[in-house]
């Protein structure tokens, strides 16, 4: 955290409560479990995904890749590939249009740009990982590009490169910051204090890379409207930085950039950052003169857009005879580039979750000669948790007390470090509605079974802090009576349409029917990017801020006719209820249809901008959870199997129980597939993916998956826009952890490394 | 992918004919191996004659065994009531494959001739003498979880991945080919080919021959079954594979076929054990010795050692599971 | 710029011909998607490994990625685009095909990439299913299998979501399936094969 934040932290703790937004209630729509409002369109294959939009005369593009992790490009032979059928133009860094330097993604939230690596985009012949594009081929259909790909001949003087996680590990250094936290935080003499404590656990977790591996591959399609006009469709999760990146690359006004995407096929943070075909996508446009669609193939993906750094993390936590924790030290390494420097904030939840007496945590990196590493659904906390919440479970095993119970003891009053208050944290009631659901009765490691089968309860925490970034909407009334909100928001699947339409439609106090929702391009006002779970909040402000606005707006239009009922009042004066403005103390007022009358216009707008999220230096804000499940683990074969799952979550106002189970659901879903079977497989010999496709990166399957049972305490936290915070990446927290946590309960064995595969249990 | 000319061969003697007289000429049945590897450029044929709409029949043969046409559709196969309840094991091992989509398009022909599995055999920046006899193999001090621990050579450590094979790997198969030249048929046993130093060469298929039709028999009666182990509980390759039939009588071994899959460049007849077991007291004893021989010869790597412990188990699984089954007959 | 070799076929896809000028190359995933305009059917891997290019050939489901779109003249293709008005065009209609709605109504997707995959894989699974079709978790392959929650989960086990829909796909098809198939006994314990 920057000085001037900690000081502003410390000023906020002395400025006075903001009032809650009053929708943190019931509403009529809030709250309740309604369709997507995309779904018909979503069944019936009309919704319209980046690489299915349709342009007369377009081309296809397809990209060669780097073999090697390091050096220099010395031949690059073309010629087969041009005079290949159908082939319009071969791009390589002889002869690409300049392109500029790239506009680095900027983690705190701003738009300024979206790249996520340093690297210059085919601007010369140097070769920084194994797989970087090194030709665009741009042909009449995708099997003509395809194939005069595989006509490039190219050699190469290689240069040694670093490669390996685990062999840099004693070079690993403590980067600046870790999302712009303290690397290292320490309070106390943690090992001192570990080395009296009466009960202690000291272990070593590893998880692997992982890839985001949405459905839906990345794709874009670029169209030059003029030398100086550019629309892009993309698909994004961070659709104005976008904007600005290719502006700065392309050297354009952003003003003459317009960049879609209405609906993305999955992101879980793999659209996040700008990955270097959309930038290649532009360039082979600009070449062909043609629109040009760049349809990234699955080992492409792979090949081009990172996924999840590997981590190595060191747990010990020692406790005294009551089980209070007198030492807690996390301290671990992950590997990212001197490009990108994204360490992947493991340590979060060590920060946050347990009083202890002293605290020893800190991360540290490798870099290494390898794709840039990123954000995946919750980063850090996902593994994190993993290593602190077994290492937890192990501490409980040895003090022979209920895990739970162990967590209860260790609750801090206020955040542990920072020393201010919790907005709302209710994770020992989260515990206590999931273990009375699931039935939480673990018996003695290793006692039970079923047949061939062993069988074992695990249960982990579930956390995710709260994220809310300023951005801005645009509200409308039209004279038959509906509304509209607009802003560039993001639709990956989280039903974010669908939330924010229950939202406006209570917030306007007009039917749903009459309410509707642009997003999903730049045309629109800002929004930030769909990540760390912040749109949810982030909208909710925004939508709160343009219809502030719209108020003020009507007012004003109103008072122009002699008539109007708002002579002598203020927004602050009014309420909106029952389909129009009315005096708060008067009642007197009139609806939205009858003040567009008055104003005698057929429609009017207002644009709102919503404020920095000092809430989140006053409060210390989270989500929290409980993750319950029972494992089989066959007595033969190692076979893992999860046989039953609940989850209770203490994530504020939950604003549609049907997306949100969803969106819990998924989350665990994953951290299933991380715990079981994910894994993205370097060959460390030539730092390359080694299994670059579905077939070979398992992620869960139907059978895989049991129902999932999703409870919520449903508390509206009073310090978040519509009392709710985001709930995308949670369900992923904790679940490794009470896999593992069950396997030992299952078999008395403890599994650190994950993903736990059969091998691991034979 | 290399674009290429299509035909249709409305009759086996036509298509006998093209791949005859013409060069790079490949068949297509269903296509779900052959488009991937040509996809990955690791097939380039000049022509293709589909021959998935040749005969499709599934008949008795007068000695009772099964004739099924090479263009028979995978889950054809698997619900063939003559199938389903002569030869269970042989439908068992279909389901456990692919998907039901790909089961759906996969022939039988296809399925015995889909080519082994290894990720450096799907890259082409990697060393493979599957793809360039003399290349090198990266796979054997690479990752190589998912490979042979069976029959492995210096040049190649791949694995078969067809379940359909391993259940007809214990039943008495022959299979039927046909080219201009003439007609043959060999035992199935020694259709797949060991890698030794030509791994490219996967089968006993020779320039211009057509895979016709299979027959299969029983070589053993029994109960039966099929046990894939693997990565997820769906839709993977085998790790290991058994498919096995054993009959016991008296408490004694009757008789016993057990085949591997996952483990081995071809599917893996387990003789040893067979051999050890057969004619003498079926106990969980004997059981392990019997395993402990046939596994002697098993080798594994830096990444597939554990393959050695967990075919001996899962083995062994199958084999208690199969004697409680006989025994409550 | 060199001439590659093109032929000219004809598909039916829900209820009309399209002819077609290709290369023998193209699969019938493309053929859709970039040479007739039909998008709903979706491209995640182009190896037979996702399932999200299902389509129905007179019925039978198949990835549309892994076939030459030459091998299919003369069948009867259904995309999702067609489920809603049973796969004809000469009665068109507005209404959902009720596999649809149980999807909408029990929130079977999120992003909704791999959606029509997983309805059409829905739709060939249980003629499959009614077809006798044996699954690899069915006690015996001897007996017309029960369509119970885990043979459901098994048969569809092709489509991958990554949005992890799983539940909400699978209530959708029990729903849909009805009494006319489902089994009412409990599922056996879950995944412990």
């Amino acid at each position: 955290m920057t000085l001037l934040k900690k000081v502003m932290e410390r000023v906020l703790q002395f400025t006075p409560e903001k009032e809650p937004d009053p929708l943190i209630g019931e509403g009529k729509y809030i709250g309740k479990a309604m369709k997507r409002v995309d779904g018909v369109l979503k069944v019936t294959g009309q919704a319209q995904f980046t690489a299915e939009y349709k342009f007369d005369n377009i081309a296809y593009a397809a990209l060669a890749y780097s073999t090697i992790a390091k050096g220099k490009i010395t031949t690059l032979d073309t010629a087969d590939a041009e005079s290949s059928g159908g082939v319009i133009t071969v791009i390589t860094y002889k002869n690409a249009p300049k392109i500029g330097k790239p506009a680095l993604m900027d983690p705190s939230g701003g738009s300024s740009g979206a790249m996520a690596a340093d690297i210059p985009v085919l601007q010369d012949e140097r070769i920084y990982w194994n797989g970087q594009p090194i030709a665009v081929v741009v042909a009449e259909t995708q099997d003509q590009a395809d194939e005069a790909v595989s006509l490039i001949k190219v050699e190469y003087e290689e240069e040694k490169a670093v490669v390996s996680f685990e062999s840099e590990l004693p070079n690993a250094k403590t980067p600046k910051d870790v999302l712009g936290e303290d690397p290292e935080v320490k309070v106390g003499n943690a090992e001192e204090a570990y080395e009296k404590s009466a009960h202690k656990v000291d272990h070593v977790y590893r998880t692997p890379r992982y890839n985001h591996n949405a459905i839906e591959p990345h794709a874009t399609i670029a169209h030059w409207e003029s030398d100086e006009k550019l629309v892009v469709f993309d698909a994004s999760q961070m659709l104005y930085a976008f904007k600005n990146t290719f502006a700065k690359m392309f050297l354009i006004k952003p003003e003459n950039v317009e960049v879609l995407s209405p609906f993305v096929g999955g992101g879980f943070g793999g659209k996040g950052s700008m990955w270097q075909h959309s930038i290649l996508c532009v360039a082979a446009a600009r070449a062909a003169k043609r629109p040009v669609k760049l349809n990234l193939s699955r080992e492409g993906v792979y090949r081009i857009v990172g996924g999840r750094t590997p981590s190595v993390q060191h747990v010990a936590l020692g406790a005294n005879q009551d089980g209070q924790l007198e030492a807690l030290i996390h301290h671990g390494t992950t590997q990212t580039t001197e490009y990108n420097n994204f360490a992947e904030q493991f340590s979060f939840p060590a920060r946050y979750l347990y009083n202890s007496k002293t605290f020893d945590i800190g991360q540290k990196v490798v870099h290494t000669d390898t794709l840039a590493n990123t954000f995946m659904r919750a980063p850090g906390e996902s593994i994190g948790t993993f290593a602190l919440e077994s290492a937890m479970d192990e501490l409980a095993h040895e003090m022979n007390i209920d895990p739970i119970k162990l967590r209860e003891i260790n609750e801090p009053k206020s955040d542990p470090l920072r020393h201010i208050p919790f907005s709302c944290r209710n994770i020992v009631q989260a515990y206590k509605v999931g273990a009375e659901s699931f039935g939480w009765d673990p018996k003695k490691p290793g006692s039970q079974s079923d047949g061939k089968w062993r069988v074992g309860q695990g249960v982990a925490t579930a956390y995710y802090p709260y994220y809310r970034f300023p951005g801005k909407a645009k509200a409308k009334i039209f004279s038959n009576g509906t509304a509209s909100i607009q802003a560039a928001a993001h639709e990956m699947g989280m039903g974010t349409a669908t939330v924010q339409l229950q939202h406006f439609a209570d917030r306007m106090t007009l039917p749903i029917e009459q309410v509707s929702m642009q997003y999903g391009n730049t045309s629109l006002p800002e929004s930030p990017m769909a990540g760390g779970s912040n749109q949810t909040a982030s909208l909710g402000a925004s939508i709160e801020a343009a219809v502030t606005a719209l108020v003020e707006v009507c007012i004003k239009a109103a008072n122009k006719s002699a008539s109007s009922p708002f002579k002598g009042l203020h927004a602050k004066d009014v309420d909106i209820k029952s389909g129009g403005i009315y005096g708060k103390e008067t009642d007197v007022g009139c609806s939205f249809v009858e003040i567009l009358k008055l104003a005698g216009v057929d429609e009017l707008e207002a644009e709102g901008a919503s404020g920095q999220p000092f809430e989140m230096l006053k409060h210390s804000m989270h989500s929290y959870g409980a993750q319950f499940c029972e494992v089989r683990v066959h007595s033969e074969t190692g076979e893992l199997r999860i046989a039953r799952w609940l989850a209770c979550f203490d994530a504020g106002r939950i604003i549609n129980p049907k997306t949100a189970e969803s969106q819990f659901r998924g989350g665990i879903i994953m951290g299933i597939g991380m715990a079981l079977m994910e894994e993205t497989i370097y060959d460390d010999r030539y730092g390359r993916v080694a299994n670059p496709s579905l077939a070979e990166y398992h992620m869960p399957v139907h059978l895989d998956i049991p129902h999932i049972e999703i409870k919520y305490l449903n508390i509206p936290d009073e310090h978040a826009p519509l009392g709710a915070r985001g709930i995308g990446e949670i369900g992923i927290t904790g679940a490794a952890a009470a896999i593992a946590n069950a396997v030992f309960n299952a078999t008395g064995r403890r599994i650190r490394e994950l993903p736990i595969t059969l091998d691991k249990l034979l | 992918m290399k674009n290429f000319k299509y035909s249709v061969a409305d009759s086996l003697d036509s298509a006998k004919t093209a791949l005859m007289e013409r060069s790079n000429c490949r068949i297509i049945g269903g296509g779900t191996n052959l488009i991937d590897l040509m996809r990955e450029n690791i097939e380039q044929p000049d022509e293709i004659v589909d021959v998935s709409r040749l005969s499709k029949q599934i008949q008795q043969l007068d000695d009772g065994a099964l004739r099924i046409d090479a263009a028979v559709k995978n889950t054809e196969l698997a619900n063939h009531p003559k199938v389903r309840e002569n030869f269970p094991v042989l439908s068992h091992a279909i389901v456990y494959g692919a998907s039901g989509q790909i089961r759906n398009v996969a022939t039988v022909a296809g399925n015995i001739m889909q080519r082994t599995r290894c990720m450096y055999f799907y890259d082409d920046a990697a060393a493979c003498n599957k793809r360039v006899p003399g290349s090198g193999c990266d796979a054997i001090n690479g990752i190589n979880r998912g490979h042979a621990i069976f029959g492995t050579s210096t040049s190649c450590i791949a694995t078969h991945p067809s379940d359909m094979c391993i259940a007809l790997r214990i039943l008495d198969t022959k299979i039927n080919l046909e080219s201009s030249k003439g007609k043959r048929t060999v035992d199935f046993a020694d259709f797949h080919r060991l890698p030794g130093d030509t791994p490219h060469l996967e089968t006993d298929l020779m320039p211009g021959e057509i895979i016709t039709s299979i027959d299969i028999a029983h070589s053993a009666r029994g109960s039966s079954t099929y046990r894939k182990i693997r990565d997820r509980s769906s839709y993977a390759f085998a790790l290991v594979s058994v498919a096995c039939i054993l009959s016991i009588k008296d408490e004694i071994v009757e008789d016993i076929a057990i085949a591997l899959g996952g483990v081995a460049h071809k599917p893996w007849r387990a003789d040893i054990l067979e051999s050890y077991l057969r004619g003498t007291p079926a106990t969980e004893g004997r059981f392990k010795e019997a395993i402990d021989r046939e596994m002697e010869a098993a080798v594994g790597f830096k990444h597939n050692e554990f393959k050695i412990e967990l075919t001996k188990r899962t083995i062994f699984s199958v084999l208690s599971e199969l004697k409680t089954e006989e025994n409550s007959k | 710029m060199a001439q590659t070799s093109t032929m000219s076929i004809t598909l039916n896809v829900n209820g009309s011909d399209y002819p077609l000028q290709i290369e023998p190359r193209v699969s019938l995933l493309d053929a859709l998607r970039e040479f007739i305009g039909l998008t709903g059917t979706k491209k995640g891997c182009n190896q037979g490994a996702c399932g999200a290019c299902t389509v129905l050939v007179d019925g039978n489901r198949i990835n549309s990625c892994l076939t030459l779109a030459a091998q299919y003249q003369g069948v009867s293709i259904q995309t999702v685009e067609g489920l809603a008005h049973g796969g004809t065009d000469s009665s068109p209609s507005e209404e959902l095909h009720p596999l649809q709605s149980a999807f909408v109504k029990h929130d079977g997707f999120q992003c909704g990439y791999c959606t029509p995959g997983q309805l059409c894989s829905a739709l060939g699974m249980l003629a499959e299913y009614k077809n006798g079709v044996p699954s690899a978790v069915c006690e015996t392959v001897c007996n017309q299998p029960k369509l119970t929650n885990e043979e459901i989960r098994e048969r569809m086990s092709g489509n991958l979501c990554r949005c992890g829909a799983y539940n909400g796909i699978v209530a959708a098809i029990e729903e849909y399936a009805g009494k006319d198939f489902m089994d009412n006994k409990p599922a056996t314990r879950e995944g412990a094969r």
